[in-house]
C-alpha cells in the first residue's frame, strides 16, 4: 500500500468527507436523524452478503490474533531443519517452512502483530486526528490555520518514504513503534475528514439554534456536531484498518518493519519469496491471508459507506 | 431570409407553408428503478411563425420534458419518447435519423435553458462557445466565427462585446449570462425558439429586461417562441396562446385573454387565484391544496381530481376527461367546464 | 492568476520549512536518545578516529544541542556572546542544514564519504524512466477504461473497473510485484527464452525477472507497469465517476442542443471538464508513485533511488535515507505546487477566485 490517502476516495468514488451532513433530509434534530440513519444502515448491511462475508472473515482473523490456541495446538517455534519445506498435508496442513517450523501455526500466530498494529494505529489516529480535526473545524480562525499547516507538513511526506525514514532513525522496530509511525503519517487524513464534516454541519440550522439558546461549546460539539462526523469517520477507519495491515507487511518486506524471529505475514512472505516457483504454497498462504484481510476491511468500509451515505440510496 | 431558404433545401420533405412546429399526442416516459414515470401523456399544440405559445404548469408537470423531447436531447436512458409526432414544417422529427435530427437543432429549432450558469460550459470562453456554432454548422474559420460571436453579443446588448467575448461564463452577471444564452440560441437564425423558464433564476428587474429583449428579437425575426414557465405574470405580458399542463397532459388550451378572463379548468382557475393581487389586498390568498401526483402513480380519471373542488364520481374514473371544445378557439379537459367557467 | 500563484507560493514555503523541520527534529531526537549514529554504523569494527571525526563533522552530528534530549536545535548560544539582535543566541543546527540544502545543495554523505547528491544523480535516470512508464501506463489505460466505463454505466467494462479497483487496492504492491516477477518474469519468461524465434529484446529484456543493464529501458517496462497498476484502478474509477457526473451536466445538454456531433459533445465538452480532477490526481500521484518505486525497485532490483533508500535503511545508514528522502519530499512538494497551478490553468473558475 503506497498511498493511503487515495485509498479512501478510490473505493467509493466520492470523498468520504463529503457525506457528513444530509442535505435532503429536514434538519429536525441531530439525534433522531442519526438514529434513523443508523437503523436504516443496519437493516441494509445485514442484507448485504458482501458485508456479512467480510465481517465473518475479519471475525475469524480477529480470533486468530486474540486466541491463536483456538485455531492450532502446535507451537510455531517448534522447528527442526530436517523437515524443511514439507508440502502441505497430513500433520502440517500448510506444510513447513524453510526452518522446518509448522507453517499453519506460524500463519495463525502471524495474524496477531498485523492486527495489533492496525488497531493501535487506527485507534490513536481516530482519537488524536479526530480531536484535532474537530478543534480546527469548530473554532476555525488561527486554530484552524495552525492545525491545517501542520497537517500539510505531515501529508507532504509520501507515506512509505516517511515510514522508512522514521523507522530507520528510530531503530527499534516493534509493534508499538510501527503503529506510532503509521499513526503519525496518517492522522491528517482523518483530521481533514472530520474538519470538513464539522465545517459543513456547523452552519446547519439546528446547530445554530443550539448555540443561540446558549449551549456550551463542548455540548454543541459532542451532542450536535460529532454525530454527523461519525459516519464518514467509521467508513474511513474501516478502510484504513485494511491499509494498515497491508502497510505493516510492506514495511516488513522492505526490512524496516518487524524482524524475525517475530512472526507475521510480512515476514513469512519476505523470507520465502525466493522459493516461489518450487514451493508456491510458502507464499500462497500468507499472501492469501493478507490479501483476504485487507480486501475484507475495504469491502466492509465500502458497504458501510453505501449504507451510511444517503446519496447512494 | 435567403439564408433560411438555403437551409430548407437541405432537409427533405420540408413544406415551407406548413407550421414551423406542431406537436401531436406526444408521450414520454422515464424507465427508472422505481417504476415507469409517465412524464408526458399525449401533449399536442401548434405554433405559428411569430407566435408565442406559453406552456404553463407546476414543476414536474412535464413541460421541460416536452421541450427536451422536441429538441431530441432527453437523457436516454431513462427517458424515451413512446408515441406521437413532432412536426417541423411537416417533417416528423422523430422519424429522422440522428444525423439529420442534429442539423435541425440550433439551425431551425433552438433552446434557451433556465440556469445559464450551469448551462454554459464553465471551462470555455463565451466566445468559444458561440463561435463553435458557426465553425461546426457553417464551416467558418476560427477568426470569422469569433467575429460573428462579437456581433451576436452586440445583438443581445452586452456592453463591450469585443472584450467580453474572451471571458468565461462565471465572470458574467446572471442577466448577462442569460443574454449569452439567447445569443447562442439565435446564432443560426432558428425559426422556432424554445425558452425553458428563461427568467426564473433572475431578479425581477432583470427578468423584465430579458423578456423585453426576447420579445424584441422575436418580432424582428418573426420567430415562433415556445415559452415554458410557471409564472402567470410573465405569461400575461408576452404570450399569444397558452397551454396549461398538469401531470403530463395539456388540460386547457386557449388564447391568453380568454384564459385570464374566464378559465375553463379548475386547475387554471386555482393558478390564477393564487396570484397575489394588489386590488385584493387584505384578503386571504387562495392556494391549490395538496400536491401534484407522482408521475409513477397518476390517479385514474382526471389527474387533478384529488385536489379539485368540483370533483364528482365521473372524475375519479377512467377514461381521462377529453378536451371539450369550449369555444372555436379553445379547449379544456374538464367534465364541468361550464360550471367552472360560469362560476366567476 | 498571478495572485493565485502568489497565494499558493506563500502556503508552499511554510509547508516546506515545516517538513524540513519535521525530518530534522526526528533525526535530532534519534541522536539525542541513542547516540552518534556514525559510530553505530561501523558495528564491531573500530573506525579510524579521523574518519569518524570527519563524517561526524560533515553531518553536523557534533553540535552540542544533540546532547540535550528533546532540544529542537533551533538556536545555540552565540560564541562571541552577541548573537542575533544581541539576544545572545544565533541560528542553530536546523538553519545550518537549511543553508546547506538550499544554498550548497548539500544533502549529506554516506559512510564512504560519497555525496548523497552523487548517489542520487547515479540512481535517478532509472527511477525517472520507471516513473514515466508507470504514469503513462496508468494515465492511458486508466483514462481510457474510465471513459468507456463512465459512458456505459452498468456495462461489462464498468463492472471490471469497479472490481479491479477494490482488488488492486487490497493487494499490497509488493505482493503484486512478487507474483508478477515470478509468474511473468521467471515462468513465462523462461518459456519465451526457450523459443529461438523471439528476439532477445523481448525474451531477455522485457520479460526479465530483474533489471538488466543491457536492456535499460526494456527491462523497466514490466516493473513500471506494476508500479502504475497501483493507481491505475483509482485513475479509472475517478475518470468513471467524473464522466458519469458530467454527461448529465446541463452544459452537456446545451452542447447537444447546439446540434454538435456526439463525438464533439463527448470529446470536447464532457471530457475537458471530466479530466480536470483526473489530471490533478495524476500530478499528486507522482509523489505516491515515487514512494511505490521504493518497493518496485527493491523487487525488480532496479538500481534507482528507491532501492538506494531501502538498501540504506536495511544497513541503518540513516544519513543517506534522510538525505534522499529530503530531496524526494522537495520534489513532491514542488510537483504538488505545479499541479495546483496546472489546476488553475485548466479550470478558469479557480483562476479568478
Amino acid at each position: 500500500m503506497s498511498d493511503l490517502t487515495s485509498a479512501g476516495t478510490a473505493v467509493g468514488g466520492g470523498p468520504v468527507g463529503a457525506g457528513g451532513p444530509l442535505p435532503d433530509q429536514p434538519a429536525t434534530g441531530g439525534r433522531e436523524r442519526s438514529a434513523s440513519l443508523w437503523a436504516d444502515a443496519r437493516r441494509q448491511l445485514v442484507r448485504d452478503p458482501v458485508f456479512v462475508l467480510s465481517c465473518l472473515y475479519i471475525l475469524a482473523v480477529g480470533s486468530m490474533a486474540a486466541f491463536p490456541k483456538l485455531w492450532t495446538g502446535q507451537d510455531p517455534r517448534d522447528c527442526t531443519t530436517d523437515r524443511s519445506r514439507l508440502s502441505p498435508g497430513g500433520e502440517h496442513v500448510f506444510g513447513t517452512d524453510i526452518l522446518g517450523c509448522d507453517y499453519y501455526s506460524h500463519a495463525i500466530y502471524g495474524a496477531r502483530p498485523s492486527m495489533i498494529i492496525a488497531i493501535m494505529a487506527t485507534g490513536t489516529m481516530i482519537i488524536i486526528g479526530g480531536s484535532l480535526g474537530l478543534l480546527a473545524g469548530y473554532y476555525g480562525g488561527w486554530v484552524d490555520t495552525i492545525i491545517s499547516r501542520v497537517m500539510d507538513v505531515f501529508l507532504s511526506l509520501p507515506f512509505l518514504l516517511g515510514a522508512i525514514v522514521f523507522l530507520t532513525v528510530i531503530k527499534r522496530q516493534n509493534e508499538f513503534t510501527i503503529a506510532m509511525v503509521l499513526f503519525l503519517l496518517t492522522w491528517p487524513v482523518i483530521a481533514r475528514i472530520i474538519r470538513g464534516s464539522v465545517i459543513s454541519s456547523k452552519d446547519l440550522d439546528y446547530v445554530q439554534a443550539a448555540k443561540a439558546v446558549g449551549a456550551r461549546n463542548g455540548r454543541v460539539m459532542f451532542r450536535h456536531i460529532l454525530p454527523n462526523a461519525i459516519a464518514p469517520m467509521l467508513v474511513y477507519a474501516t478502510i484504513v484498518l485494511g491499509s494498515f495491515v497491508a502497510a505493516e507487511a510492506t514495511l516488513t518486506y522492505l526490512g524496516v518493519g518487524l524482524q524475525p524471529p517475530a512472526q507475521s505475514w510480512g515476514i513469512m512472505i519476505s523470507t520465502h519469496q525466493v522459493y516461489f516457483l518450487e514451493d508456491p504454497w510458502l507464499l500462497l498462504f500468507p499472501c492469501g491471508l493478507l490479501v483476504g484481510t485487507v480486501l475484507s476491511f475495504i469491502l466492509m468500509g465500502d458497504a458501510l459507506r453505501d449504507a451510511l451515505d444517503p446519496k447512494f440510496r | 431570409m435567403t439564408d433560411v431558404n438555403v437551409k430548407m433545401e437541405a432537409l427533405a420533405g420540408v413544406d415551407p407553408n406548413a407550421l414551423p412546429l406542431q406537436v401531436k399526442d406526444l408521450h414520454v416516459e422515464f424507465r427508472t428503478r422505481n417504476g415507469i414515470a409517465h412524464a408526458v401523456n399525449g401533449v399536442s399544440f401548434d405554433l405559428r411563425a411569430g407566435e408565442t405559445r406559453a406552456i404553463l404548469g407546476e414543476s414536474g408537470c412535464g413541460k421541460s420534458v416536452t421541450a427536451q423531447a422536441i429538441m431530441g436531447i432527453l437523457d436516454s436512458p431513462p427517458g424515451f419518447v413512446t408515441g406521437g409526432e413532432i412536426l417541423y414544417r411537416g417533417v416528423d422529427l422523430l422519424k429522422l435519423p440522428e444525423s439529420e435530427r442534429r442539423k435541425v437543432r440550433a439551425n431551425r429549432i433552438a433552446m434557451i435553458f433556465q440556469d445559464a450558469l450551469s448551462a454554459l460550459n464553465p471551462v470555455f470562453t463565451v466566445g468559444f462557445q458561440l463561435a463553435e456554432l458557426f465553425r461546426m454548422h457553417r464551416g467558418m474559420s476560427r477568426q470569422d466565427a469569433k467575429a460573428r460571436a462579437v456581433e451576436l453579443l452586440d445583438l443581445v446588448k452586452i456592453p463591450a462585446a469585443r472584450q467580453r467575448v474572451n471571458d468565461y461564463p462565471h465572470q458574467f452577471s446572471g442577466g448577462m449570462r442569460q443574454r449569452v444564452m439567447i445569443a447562442m440560441a439565435l446564432a443560426l437564425d432558428p425559426e422556432v425558439l424554445i425558452a425553458d423558464e428563461p427568467t426564473t433564476a433572475l431578479d425581477v428587474t432583470v427578468q423584465a429586461q430579458i423578456m423585453a429583449l426576447l420579445a424584441e428579437l422575436q418580432r424582428e425575426r418573426n420567430m415562433g417562441l415556445v415559452l415554458i414557465t410557471h409564472d402567470m405574470g410573465v405569461v400575461a405580458d408576452v404570450a399569444d396562446r397558452i397551454s396549461v399542463m398538469y401531470a403530463g397532459r395539456v388540460i386547457e388550451e386557449a388564447g391568453v385573454d380568454d384564459i385570464y378572463a374566464s378559465p375553463a379548468h379548475p386547475y387554471t382557475k386555482g393558478l390564477l387565484e393564487s396570484i397575489p393581487r394588489l386590488d385584493l389586498k387584505g384578503q386571504e390568498l387562495s392556494a391549490i391544496k395538496g400536491l401534484p401526483p407522482a408521475l409513477t402513480n397518476i390517479p385514474p380519471g382526471c389527474a387533478f381530481n384529488p385536489r379539485c373542488r368540483y370533483t364528482q364520481e365521473v372524475c375519479r374514473e377512467d377514461p381521462v376527461p377529453p378536451l371539450y371544445q369550449v369555444s372555436p378557439s379553445r379547449t379544456a379537459a374538464c367534465h364541468f367546464w361550464k360550471e367552472v367557467k360560469g362560476d366567476e | 492568476m498571478g495572485r493565485y500563484v502568489i497565494r499558493r507560493l506563500l502556503q508552499f514555503i511554510p509547508t516546506v520549512l515545516g517538513t524540513m523541520f519535521l525530518l530534522h527534529y526526528i533525526t535530532s531526537l534519534a541522536i539525542q536518545f541513542s547516540g552518534n549514529p556514525v559510530r553505530a554504523l561501523f558495528g564491531d569494527r573500530t573506525p579510524p578516529p579521523a574518519l569518524l571525526q570527519a563524517i561526524t563533522e560533515r553531518l553536523g552530528y557534533g553540535d552540542p544541542c544533540l546532547d540535550r534530549k528533546g532540544d529542537p536545535c533551533l538556536w545555540r548560544a552565540a560564541e562571541d556572546g552577541g548573537g542575533l539582535l544581541g539576544s545572545g543566541y544565533e541560528l542553530g543546527l536546523f538553519f545550518d542544514r537549511l543553508h546547506g540544502i538550499f544554498f550548497n545543495f548539500d544533502f549529506g554523505i554516506n559512510l564512504r564519504q560519497q555525496e548523497v547528491t552523487d548517489l542520487v544523480a547515479n540512481a535517478i535516470p532509472f527511477t525517472l524512466k520507471l516513473l514515466v512508464i508507470a504514469i503513462v501506463f496508468e494515465a492511458v489505460v486508466g483514462i481510457a477504461a474510465g471513459v468507456l466505463a463512465g459512458l456505459r454505466g452498468g456495462s461489462f467494462l464498468d463492472y471490471m473497473v469497479k472490481i479491479s479497483t477494490v482488488f488492486v487496492i487490497s493487494v499490497p504492491i509488493f505482493v503484486l510485484g512478487l507474483v508478477v516477477r515470478e509468474f511473468v518474469g521467471v515462468k513465462f519468461g523462461n518459456v519465451l527464452r526457450g523459443q529461438d524465434w523471439i528476439p532477445d529484446l523481448i525474451s531477455v529484456g522485457v520479460f526479465s525477472p530483474v533489471f538488466k543493464p543491457d536492456y535499460p529501458l526494456a527491462s523497466l517496462i514490466i516493473p513500471g507497469m506494476v508500479l502504475g497498476s497501483v493507481s491505475l484502478a483509482t485513475t479509472a474509477r475517478l475518470t468513471r465517476t467524473s464522466i458519469m457526473e458530467n454527461v448529465r451536466a446541463d452544459y452537456v445538454r446545451t452542447a447537444k442542443a447546439k446540434g454538435l456531433t456526439n463525438k464533439r459533445v463527448i470529446g470536447v465538452h464532457t471530457l475537458r471538464n471530466s479530466l480536470i480532477p483526473v489530471i490533478t490526481f495524476l500530478g499528486v500521484d507522482i509523489g505516491a508513485a515515487m514512494a511505490g518505486a521504493v518497493v518496485t525497485e527493491t523487487i525488480f532490483n532496479v538500481p534507482g533511488i528507491g532501492r538506494l533508500v531501502t538498501m540504506s535503511a536495511r544497513t541503518g545508514e540513516s544519513s543517506v535515507v534522510i538525505g534522499v528522502v529530503t530531496m524526494l519530499v522537495l520534489v513532491v512538494l514542488l510537483a504538488n505546487l505545479l499541479v495546483d497551478i496546472l489546476y488553475a490553468v485548466l479550470d478558469p473558475r479557480i483562476r479568478y477566485e
